[in-house]
Formats: structure tokens, sequence, C-alpha cells
């Protein structure tokens, strides 16, 4: 590998060994996390193969993506009868109560007509005019897999989310949670139950994509969350959104307020103990209610830790690779607790990364080497050069950690080189505690096996 | 239900309905044209005259495959392992990244200051810009960068859905870039929309590797025995242990492909005296351009179990003929048997009887059962993911087969022979005298003339197809791949991934035999779902619940 770091500055034309993956892919996670939706991609089968393996490789789980298996001519003449046949099969093979549907890049190039597709293929065929296609834009070569999650994620919401819709029965928060873990979607719906409210996570894929064994087969995964429930978000008493990407477009969760007046409190991922009281702060808002005391006494303990750990991080450095948002919220957290992050690359371009980057960081961005757009080969080169003492990122940038003898933190997506990703919690003041305790273990593991001697006291 | 179904296994117990039966559960639901179509892709199996399988069809839109695109079968199996060239995906991002290390084939540098660019995924990235304006300039520049920091020996490219339709011409920006930096550079037309799955990429990928690399270097090889070895990819080390089991009896390798195996070896690999051919279905295009152009015959080998691995080993000794190399490859298969043959007849006492079904590749479905067949397991149904017609009944069908438009896509290379270098290494008459002892060549007789009675062969199963299979048959292990793997574990039954062999292997020769074996063994005694249900499940029997265990906090 390269010595070189020059070209850090120069645009490259070629992307290697790339930090991001294709929008479909969010789009299909989100799909999954919807109760009876079956994600469905308009383009050659080949894209829907891929975006199950590396899913199913992440999440260990079943994950079912039909497709319309454009051929030759279709490529050529359009793919409107593939997309009718493919839909009418995939309802009476897996009996959906939705269809997801995105498209790939062939069918966005070929600048297929989705909507009139649709609409067409809901009148001809007695069977689809039943299940709702809810379809979503997802070219990769305009976005990543977290732009093509957030636009899935604002599609259904626009889709379904209807001011007729039936009040909830009970109080109930919408949550935009993000492309987090399943513990961590687990974690957030019992964080709204402890301020008394309900919330309908979209998307909530925390049963479909960790389930328990089954004893009956099922032709979906069971779980998610109900059709039923997006109806009435806009009856919710408000919406936090997760992310702070969504801060720069119109989401799901402001089309939410211009639409239905649903309060928006657009936030970070809760990482760290600014971010998680920020959350906190809103649901004591929505609810009305005082923050519990059992999540003080987290939020004490975690305090405590960061005191207790202090002498094991001053002066650490990090670099951080991944979504933009996990990017921004890590490096949030990380400025925190005492550690730089010298380094904070994501794979794609999202608007003002630099400044909500800026905005989050204790101590100013001065020192930091921010990378939209990166790849991990830039990744590598900036590595090189400020010598970070740990690399948070996926499994792919394990070769560049193991080559450079840096500890590598695994978060993100695709982890498929360690086990239970899914499980992994990193949000709330319980989540920041276990991925802080990973991080300081991390640490000093990397000292201690790194030290001749070995001391197992430190 | 016909007569002979009712002597198949299961039908005996009483348990389990007829292969014809079975067939008739799966098909049930699918309406008429989805039906029509999948009923020539099941057959019950009679060994005896194969069946006419409607194989490599086109998926119906909306039935979930296992299937992939040409791009995968072209980039990621058959040109992908070869490590010195560097490898660009010219396309949106997704595509070059999925198909990054997500295929187990091993490989390890040989000379000191190669660079294994495996360990690479390189994209042009394509962004809305290049879809409009075309990609073109952005090959050409990503391609001049690869070379300014790797000096590689070759770069090839690779051509995604969206290129083709925009229109980019990457053959001719390979050839200009060719031109420019005097290495060689080529390209792959594999767009994911063509074929019907990734064999068609296959296809390409053998006519781009034999257009551009094979017969570049006349250097002679040393050795008395030169083979090549072709369709074998290295999955889990398959190769090094076909490898250790050649160099044992003398018998050199010179390229095999691709697996662990270098830009060097392959446009050496003309040299050799004989093409042994292992995955028929991605390869078997190459063996006859060889052939047809350098005069090296081929034959089919499988060197997945131990029956298997012996008789292609014996077929080679006999091919050349030489008494030393006959008596040397006995004596290698005695000795590796005196391990094997511990280890099979242990496992047996714990396998035998017990029954396995094969859903994967173009060829594993069909080697695989050589290995079952080991353990005294029967496989009760079998079938291919991309396979042809050939691939099921045998060569012997190939004059019947019917084009369709999908392969009259793929282009068919015009191959002449090379009248300078078309040698029949003296084995003009030899091949005579072999024939005409029933020793076959250029032979394939398929998955379905070693497959038992009455068993099923499905063709690109269905998910639908898969839950009805194990719903009926609850067989004791599933070979299958990652896709299905989660799903056919959820409802109760160890699945063994074939194309990546989860994290294992190699599974090839005597030694991956046993490996295969050990896993198998330890797959069908698993007694993890025996769980499923707590102690205090309702209608526990009495007798479970007296046996549960005493409360640990008691
Ligand atoms: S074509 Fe586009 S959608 Fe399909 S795999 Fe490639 S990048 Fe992803
Ligand atoms: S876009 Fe085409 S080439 Fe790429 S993965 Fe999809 S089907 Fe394959």
């Amino acid at each position: 590998m390269s010595e070189d770091t020059s070209m850090l500055n120069e645009p490259l034309h070629a992307t290697r060994n790339a930090c991001k993956v294709c929008a479909p892919l969010g789009a299909a996670m989100v799909f999954k996390g919807v109760s009876g939706c079956l994600p469905f991609l308009h383009g050659s089968q080949g894209c829907a193969t891929y975006i199950r393996r590396y899913m199913i490789s992440h999440f260990r789980e079943p994950v079912d993506i039909a497709s319309s298996s454009f051929s030759e001519e279709d490529a050529i003449f359009g793919g409107s009868r593939n997309f009718k046949a493919g839909v009418g099969n995939a309802i009476l093979q897996y009996e959906p109560e939705l269809i997801g549907v995105a498209t790939t890049c062939l069918s966005e190039t070929i600048g297929e007509n989705m909507i009139a597709m649709i609409r067409d293929s809901q009148k001809d065929v007695e069977i689809t005019s039943r299940t709702p296609l809810v379809h979503v834009s997802t070219p990769a070569y305009n976005g990543s897999h977290s732009e093509g999650f957030h636009a899935a994620v604002k599609a259904m919401v626009t889709h379904f989310a209807h001011i007729d819709a039936p009040a909830h029965a009970s109080p109930t928060l919408n949550i935009m949670p993000g492309m987090v873990s399943c513990a961590d979607l687990r974690h957030l719906r019992e964080l709204a139950g402890l301020f008394g409210m309900n919330a309908v996570l979209l998307p909530d894929y925390s049963d479909t994509l960790e389930g328990a064994s089954w004893d009956a087969y099922h032709r979906l995964s069971p779980g998610g969350t109900k059709v039923a429930e997006i109806r009435s978000m806009g009856r919710s008493l408000g919406s936090v959104e997760l992310g702070h990407t969504l801060t720069t477009g119109e989401s799901a969760g402001a089309w939410l307020e211009k639409s239905f007046d649903v309060p928006n409190f657009p936030l970070g991922l809760p990482m760290g103990l600014r971010f998680c009281d920020r959350l906190m702060g809103a649901l004591a808002a929505i609810s009305g209610r005082a923050t519990p005391q059992s999540l003080l006494a987290e939020r004490g303990r975690l305090l405590d830790s960061y005191v207790d750990a202090h002498k094991y991080l001053s002066g650490v450095k990090a670099a951080v690779t991944g979504e933009p948002d996990l990017v921004i919220a890590m490096a949030g957290f990380l400025s925190e607790i005492g550690i730089r992050p010298v380094i904070c690359a994501t794979g794609t371009k999202p608007r003002h990364f630099k400044e909500l980057l800026a905005g989050e960081m204790e101590g100013g961005i001065e020192d930091v080497s921010i990378i939209p757009g990166s790849d991990h080969h830039r990744l590598e080169a900036a590595v090189r050069e400020a010598k970070p003492d740990l690399i948070i990122g996926t499994s792919k940038a394990m070769p560049l950690a193991r080559a450079l003898g840096i500890p590598l933190l695994r978060s993100g997506f695709p982890i498929h080189d360690r086990f239970g990703a899914q499980r992994e919690l990193t949000l709330g003041y319980r989540g920041t505690q276990a991925l802080f305790d990973r991080i300081v273990n991390a640490l000093l593991e990397h000292r201690q096996e790194s030290n001749p001697i070995g001391y197992s006291y430190l | 239900m016909s007569d002979e179904a009712t002597d198949s296994p299961q039908a005996h117990e009483g348990l389990v309905p007829s292969a014809a039966e079975a067939r008739e559960q799966m098909l049930e639901i699918y309406p008429k044209k989805t039906r029509r179509k999948r009923e020539k892709q099941m057959l019950v199996n009679d060994p005896g005259s194969p069946g006419e399988i409607g194989a490599n069809s086109r998926t119906v839109p909306g039935i979930i495959t296992q299937r992939g695109c040409s791009y995968a079968g072209c980039k990621g199996v058959v040109i992908g392992p070869i490590y010195d060239i560097l490898h660009i995906t010219h396309g949106p991002i997704g595509c070059g990244w999925y198909s990054w290390l997500s295929r187990r084939n091993m490989t390890r540098i040989r000379k000191a200051g190669e660079t294994n660019f495996l360990q690479y995924s390189m994209s042009t990235d394509m962004q809305e810009e290049q879809i409009v304006f075309g990609g073109e300039k952005k090959l050409a520049l990503a391609i001049q960068e690869a070379y300014d920091e790797f000096h590689p020996k070759a770069i090839s490219i690779y051509a995604t859905c969206p290129v083709g339709l925009i229109g980019d011409d990457i053959h001719k920006v390979c050839r200009e870039m060719k031109q420019k930096l005097g290495i060689n550079i080529f390209g792959f037309s594999c767009e994911g929309y063509k074929g019907v799955s990734q064999s068609a990429g296959h296809h390409i990928a053998n006519n781009g590797v034999f257009k551009h690399m094979i017969g570049l270097d006349d250097t002679p090889v040393e050795g008395k025995y030169k083979i090549n070895i072709l369709g074998e990819y290295n999955i889990g080390g398959d190769a090094w242990e076909i490898d250790r089991i050649l160099a044992l009896c003398g018998i050199k390798i010179i390229g095999t492909l691709s697996g662990g195996v270098s830009y060097d070896d392959i446009t050496n690999c003309h040299m050799a005296d004989l093409n042994v051919v292992m995955c028929h279905r991605s390869i078997n295009y190459m063996a006859e351009m060889m052939e047809k152009k350098f005069g090296i015959p081929w034959f089919k080998v499988n060197f997945i179990g131990i029956n298997g691995t012996k008789k292609s080993l014996r077929k080679i000794a006999k091919y050349f003929g030489d008494k030393e190399l006959i008596d040397r490859v006995e004596e290698v298969i005695a000795k590796e048997m005196s391990e094997v043959r511990p280890v099979v007849e242990d496992v047996k006492t714990r396998t035998s009887g017990k029954t396995a079904a094969l859903f994967v590749g173009g060829s594993r479905a069909h080697h695989y059962q050589d290995l079952f067949e080991d353990m005294g397991m029967k496989v009760i149904s079998a079938g291919y993911e991309f396979a042809h017609r050939d691939d099921y009944e045998g060569r012997d069908v190939l004059p019947h087969i019917k084009m369709d438009a999908d392969t009259r896509n793929i282009e068919e290379l015009e191959v002449e022979q090379d009248p300078a270098r078309f040698n029949l290494r003296g084995t003009a008459d030899r091949k005579a005298a072999l024939q005409s002892e029933e020793f076959s060549f250029s032979d394939y007789e398929g998955m379905m003339r070693q497959m038992g009675k009455d068993t099923l062969v499905i063709d690109d199963i269905s998910h639908h197809e898969m839950e009805k299979l194990i719903e009926i048959y609850k067989p004791d292990v599933i070979g299958s791949g990652i896709k299905d793997k989660y799903i056919i574990e959820k409802m109760g039954v160890p699945c063994k991934q074939l194309h990546s062999y989860d994290y294992g292997g190699p599974y090839a020769g005597f030694k991956g035999a046993i490996n295969f074996y050990k896993e198998i063994d330890r797959m069908t005694s698993t007694k993890v779902w025996k769980y499923i249900h707590a102690p205090w499940h309702d209608a526990a029997p009495a007798a479970e619940a007296a046996a549960a265990p005493e409360p640990v906090n008691a």
C-alpha cells in the first residue's frame, strides 16, 4: 500500500474500497421494518441478490427481496411488463400486506415512470389493487445506503399518514430512528415507554432482522411497524428524528409537522451525554413527564465512568468512518469523553457535513480532517498522517486497521467479521455506557498486547 | 402416483409422499403460467433416461431466486480470483462493492513484491454526471490512476447494468489505454441484465480470458505430466488440496482456472498436455476453445468425495498411460485412504441412512452427492441454481438444446486451429486407442444419471418450493447458499453453505473429505432445535416434565 499522502486533497477518479453501499440496500432495510412488507427492486435480479447477501451476512437472518428480473430486452424497451408480472407473482406467493418498491440504477437510467407503472399495475390486476405499493427512488449514482434509508422512511410516511386516520389508542410518539441496530430499536421503544408513551418506530426491524427460531413457517418474518400505525403518525404527540443529516432537507418528521402539526424534534443519534440529554429533553417535552429516576441513575453512572476512565482516554486520537449520521454522533461523543476524532470520513457527500460536525464537536474541528466522499484508500492516507490510536468503522476497515496495527472498533454497516452486530447497543445512556466500555477496553487490550511485558494491572 | 414412486425409501416408511406427490404439492399454488414453467424445471428423476429439464430459463419476475447476475458470474466468479490482475468495476458503487472478496476464493502471493489485488474493490463509482454525459472519460482516468499507483501486469474492466445502456464503449477505452500504457488491458461487457443468471457471465468471462490472456506466453514448462484444472475456484482452499495430491503423484498443474492463480499462469497454460474440468458449467467453453485452437484434449473430473477423487486420479494417470505414474497414483491413494478410512467408518455409524438435499451452483449439487454417498446418506432432492440442460442430462443433449433470445445475446467465439501451435501432444493415436477402451473425452454425463431413482430434481428452486420440501421431507441437512441458509435453519434444518463453505473447507480431495464428513456429522447430530420449546411449554408430556432439571436457584 502506498505511503503517499499527497492524494488526500486531490480529486480521485476511481473509488477504492468504498466506505458506502448502494441506495436500494438502505431502502430494503426500511421495508424489512414494516410489518408484512415485501421489498421489491425494480431492475435486474443481481442487485437484489447482492443486497440480500450483505444484509443476511450482517444480521444472520433470512432476508427476502423480490425483483422484476430484467432481461436485455426489458433493459432496452422498459420493464413495465416485468413489473406487473413480478408484483403479481410476489403477492400470490408471499401474501404481503404491502410491497416496498425501490429502483435500481438500471431502471433509473432508463427513466422508468414508476408512478404510472404502479398505477397501471394496480388498475389491471384484481389482486394487486388490494396491496399498496410504496415507491422510493434510489439511484445509487445519486446517494448511498444512508440516503436510500432516509428516502424510504419518508416514502412510507408520505404514502400512508393520513389526516383521517384514527387516533392512537394511547399516547404515542413517532420515532424515526435511522439506521441503527436491533438492540437500539428495542431500547428506543423502552425509552418512550419510560415516558409513558407508545412508540411508532419507523422502521422497526428489531424482530424481522433478529427473530427467534420458528416452530411454524412464515412467508415473511413476523414483526415490524404496522401500516395502521404509520397511517396514524399524523395523530401522534410528536416525532423524534435521529440523524443529523435529516436536519438539512425535508425529512419525514418535518413533513409530518408541516402536514399535521406534529411537533418534530430533529436530533442526532443519542450517543453520549449531550445527545442523550437532548433526547430525554424532547421526550419530556412531548410527554409532559419528567425524566424518570432510573434514567437519571443511568446518566449518573455513565458520567461517573467518564471520570474513572479519563486516565485511559485523555490524549487518545481516533479515526471515525461510516454512515454520516453515525460519524457525526460518534465524533461528538468522542469529543465529549476526551478522545480527539482526528479523522471523520464518510463514503457519501451529505449536505453541510462539515458544519454539522463543527456544531457538535467539543473543542472545535481545526485539528480534524473531515473527508466526505471518502473511500478506505483516502482514509488510509489520512490515518497514516494523523496516526490515530483507534479506528471506528465497519468490517471493511479491517484490512487497513490490520496493516497499520491500529485497533478497530466495529460499528455501522456492514459487520460481517464479528458476531452479534444486531445486538450491539449504542444509544441512550445505557447504550453509550456499553459503547464507552467497549472503546476503553479496545484501547486497554491493544496497550496490553503491544507491550512486551504485558502488565495485567492497568 | 407411479409404481416406482412407491418404491422410494421415504414412501416405505409410510410417512412421506412420493416424489411425484411432493412435486404436485409444490406446484399447487402457482398461477397457470408460472406453473407451466415450473413444471418443466421440476422432474422426478429416472437415472436410466433423464427427462428434459427446463433449465437455464429466465427466472419468473417476483419469484425470489438465489440467482445472481452476469456481472457476478464474470467478475465475481471466473476472473475475480486472478490475484495479480487489477480489477476495475465500471458502474455505480454497489455492484463493485458487493463483489469485494465476498467469495471465499483463497489466494496467496507467490513471489515477493507482488500485489494481491483481491483485497481491493476498485470502482469508477459512477455519478449522475456520468449517467447523463457518459462515463468513458472517467473510466480512462481511473485506469490511468490505477496504473500510476500500482503498475500492474494487466487491468481488467467490468461493465455493470447502466454502462451498456448509456452506450459507453469500454472496449474502445481499454484498447486506447492498452496502447498508451503498454500493458494488457481488456474489458468485459457483462452487464447484469444479460442472460438469465450468473451463467451468462461465465460464458462472457471464458471468451474474454481466451481472447486476451490464453496463449500469450509460449515459455516451455518443465515436467512430465502437465495439466490445467479448469473450473476450480479454490473456495476454502480446495485447489490447494488438489495441488497437494497431484504434486504427490508427480503431476504438474500449470494453471487452475481460476483459483489462487496468477496472470502468468493463465497466459502460459496452453503449454499443458491435458485439461481436466471440475465445474463443467462455468468453464466448458474454455475447454472446448483450447482444444480447438491448441489441440489440448479435456475430460471431466471430480475431486469432491473419495470415490470421485480416486476415479479422477486414475483417469489422469491412464490418460498419460505411463506405468510409473499409474503406480504412483495407486500408492498415493492407498496412503491417503489409510487416513480417510477410519474417519468415514466412524462417521458413517451416525450418518448412515440420513438424508440430504442440495441446491447449489452449476456443479456442486452434483459433486457433493458423492460425499454424502461416502457417508451412507441419501440425497432426496437436488438442483442447480444456474446450470443448463447438459449439466443435468449430460452433454449428449447439447445438439438438442434450443437457443433462446437470452443465450443468443451471448457471443460465441469463432475459434480456429492455431497452425503454429496446434499440437495433439503426441496423443492423437493414444486418444483414439483410449477412446476405444471406453475412455471418454469431452464428456459429462450430468447429474441426473448419477442421482437415485424417484428423487426430485428441482432447477432454480424458489423459496416456496424449499419450504414445501422441508415440510414434506425434513431432510437432515440441506446444502445451499447464504441466501437460503437462515430460512432453512429457522425451520429447524441445518444448512451447509456450499458456495462459501461457511468459513470451513477445504472439502476437496482426501483431506477435504475428512473435513466434510466431520462437519456433516456435527451438523446432523445437533440437538439445538430440541430446545425450541421451553420445558414449561404447554402440553409437555409428563415424562418430559419429570425429566426437567431442577431450577438452578432452587
Ligand atoms: S446497479 Fe446500482 S442498485 Fe444495482 S447493485 Fe449496482 S449500485 Fe446497487
Ligand atoms: S446493476 Fe446489474 S451488474 Fe450490477 S449488480 Fe445489479 S444486475 Fe448485477
